[in-house]
């Protein structure tokens, strides 16, 4: 049974690295977490971001967060990736496994997976 | 929505834009009905607001000029043959809204309730500044989470930190496995 001392203990691991993470982020991964986003799949998505994170050990170099519609609510569910000094990417019509892929190939390797992409014009086309 | 713990997700988050710092999620299920309860003590809305939020072409929100949060899962109520409210106060002492769905589990456009694990360790890994309740009772017994408490054992660890998340989600589903 899973207890409050189990978290105590986690507690307890994790007061050194919560400083460590203050400094860090320099990639932020933010998923559309709209009603639109939200019936398109981006639950699962997000909780793959969450997941392989961590799994790949780049906790420390990736934040992923949530936000409302991006106001592309026929490309859902929708990512952005942010990073210092680079232009946003924009990840359209994400799935868990694609989601496996960025992290993988664009997040731990930095290459940005052109075909999940949506370009500006693009966007503007609609 | 494929699972009515999407609309929770999704009617929550309205909780959370509301300011809440406390938001309940009660669910309750007897043999044939299920009734979600969401209550927050966020701003509120006054009744003019409460009546246009039903309203797919009212939204919050500024890229689009519909919402339709509420609405669907508003359908998805009285596609069962359920019931649907909002009631809501913008007074001092006891601001805050709470949303009342009643389903009827035996119709045949009832939708299942899907993965609420899920739903619960989303709105925390996005919100983690924000307390959650949640309790979902059913004949076999109750599960209940409380962000309160696992906050005060933290002590500052953020609650959207992957171990937690994760202690979270087990948490939850060992509870699921003692009732059903």
């Amino acid at each position: 049974m899973k207890s409050l001392a189990e978290l105590q203990a986690i507690r307890e691991k994790m007061k050194d690295k919560v400083v460590l993470r203050e400094d860090s982020g320099d990639i932020r991964v933010v998923v559309g977490m709209a009603t639109c986003g939200i019936a398109a799949g981006a639950r699962p998505v997000l909780n793959t971001f969450v997941e392989e994170v961590n799994n790949h050990g780049l906790a420390s170099k990736v934040t992923v967060s949530q936000t409302g519609c991006i106001g592309i609510c026929q490309f859902e569910p929708v990512v952005e990736v942010y990073e210092a000094g680079k232009e946003k990417v924009t990840y359209v019509r994400m799935t868990a496994e694609k989601a496996k892929e960025v992290v993988e190939k664009h997040l731990k390797s930095g290459k940005v997976i052109a075909e999940y992409t949506i370009t500006n014009d693009r966007l503007i086309g609609g | 929505m494929k699972e009515l713990s999407l609309n929770i997700l999704d009617v929550t988050e309205n909780s959370v834009k509301a300011g809440a710092t406390l938001t309940e999620i009660l669910l309750e299920e007897t043999e044939n009905e299920l009734t979600i309860k969401i209550a927050d003590d966020g701003c509120g809305m006054d009744e003019e607001t409460v009546k246009s939020v039903v309203d797919p072409f009212y939204t919050t929100r500024t890229t689009r000029k519909v919402g339709l949060g509420v609405p669907l899962l508003k359908m998805a109520a009285e596609q069962t043959d359920g019931s649907f409210s909002v009631q809501s106060s913008v007074k001092e002492e006891n601001h805050g809204t709470v949303v009342t769905a009643v389903f009827n589990k035996n119709h045949l456009d009832f939708t299942p309730l899907g993965d609420v694990v899920s739903t619960l360790t989303t709105l925390i890994q996005g919100h983690p500044d924000t307390d959650f309740y949640f309790s979902h009772k059913k004949a076999g017994g109750v599960v209940t989470l409380d962000t309160r408490e696992i906050r005060q054992v933290l002590e500052g660890v953020p609650l959207n930190s992957y171990e937690v998340i994760k202690w979270i989600e087990e948490y939850l589903k060992e509870q699921y496995s003692l009732i059903v």
